[in-house]
């Protein structure tokens, strides 16, 4: 059980970065009134920050990768969050199994 | 206002029938984060943290994707800058979460309101937003969801952090997929048609161009503001009342 001083620096830093993001769009909105180009801007957050996370794992680390982000955008079509996902893991699994 | 009479009129008693509700609607979504924080604490383990940081990481940011992208991008020793900077980055889309839900929390006083965005998970947040829509949202309910979760959340990683090596490499079974794999299904919930498929095509570009180049988590930064960008410039077209674009 250790406990670096630095690890400790760090996790407070994305403590404090998190609880910023989730205090501050509260505030604002309490105190803002945005234009329609705003909050389609505002709107679009989620999705380009997802794809922008997934992207380089998605297109850039190899074909088992690509493949499977593929499988599980297809199965989130018609199944649930849990469902979809274990399809995803499995099929990445069995892709690297084989080679790809 | 209409601020404090729900707690009130109930009694001295807490509202337990709200809490054991809010706790109900959490359960699938709880299901599908426990294998999430068991490969975070794996991966964190992985990474030279003790099973102490990894929990203490799990329970004071409380933000999945953040936490893995801090592995990803893991030093030793840890960079603070880098990492608050990285989780900033990752967590901006919980400014506009925080945005939307805030104002519905109509029954909730000022401190309560504020409190509550600290566990504005993307899960708590999309369980809140689906009951918003039928009913008006209680502390109770809202302490129902979130107990659980955040608990299952730091569990789950403790968890992870202590069996992870018995678990051996992560990427042999594809568990180290779950986090990508939930992102994609996230991404597909959040499809709005064509205007949709611009963001994501210039946020992939973008993000993916940056991280061909440089290191850290800027590519975060530009595939989110290519997305923007594209959403700002696309929103020319005409909107129906629902704020659509119609073709």
């Amino acid at each position: 059980m250790t406990l670096e001083l630095s690890t400790l620096v760090a996790i407070l830093a994305m403590a404090a970065a998190t609880i910023l993001t989730r205090v501050s769009g509260l505030f604002l909105i309490e105190r803002v009134k945005l234009s329609g180009r705003a909050r389609q801007a505002l709107e679009a957050i989620p999705p380009a920050v997802l794809m922008a996370v997934v992207a380089p794992t998605a297109l850039m680390t190899g074909m088992a990768e690509t493949m499977a982000c593929a499988v599980t955008a297809l199965a989130a079509l018609r199944l649930p969050l849990l469902a979809a996902t274990a399809i995803g893991v499995v099929c990445v699994a069995v892709l690297r199994a084989i080679g790809l | 206002m209409t601020e404090i009479i729900d707690e009130t009129n109930t009694g001295q008693k807490p509202d337990a029938g709200g809490f054991m509700d809010g706790a109900k609607a959490i359960l699938p979504l709880i299901a599908a984060v426990l294998p999430v924080g068991l490969v975070y604490g794996a991966v964190a383990a992985g990474k030279g943290l003790s099973v102490l940081e990894a929990a203490l990481m799990s329970a004071l940011v409380f933000a999945g994707g953040s936490q893995f992208v801090a592995m990803d991008i893991w030093t030793h020793p840890a960079s603070w800058a880098g990492l608050g900077f990285a989780a900033l980055l990752v967590n901006v889309r919980h400014v506009l979460l925080s945005a939307s839900i805030g104002p519905k929390m109509t029954a909730f006083s000022t401190p309560k309101k504020y409190a509550s965005m600290l566990f504005l998970a993307d899960e708590i947040w999309a369980i809140a937003e689906m009951k918003a829509r039928e009913a008006r949202l209680t502390p109770a309910w809202f302490a129902g969801v979130v107990a659980p979760f955040y608990a299952s959340w730091v569990l789950s990683s403790v968890v992870g952090a202590i069996g992870g090596a018995l678990l051996g490499d992560p990427a042999l079974v594809g568990l180290d997929f779950a986090f990508p794999a939930v992102f994609i299904v996230l991404i597909m919930n959040f499809w709005q048609g064509r205007r949709t498929g611009a963001v994501l095509l210039a946020s992939a570009i973008a993000a993916i161009g940056v991280k061909s180049f440089t290191g850290g988590a800027w590519y975060i930064a530009a595939g989110a503001l290519a997305g923007l960008a594209v959403a700002a410039f696309a929103s020319q077209g005409e909107k129906t009342e629902n704020g659509e674009t119609v073709e």
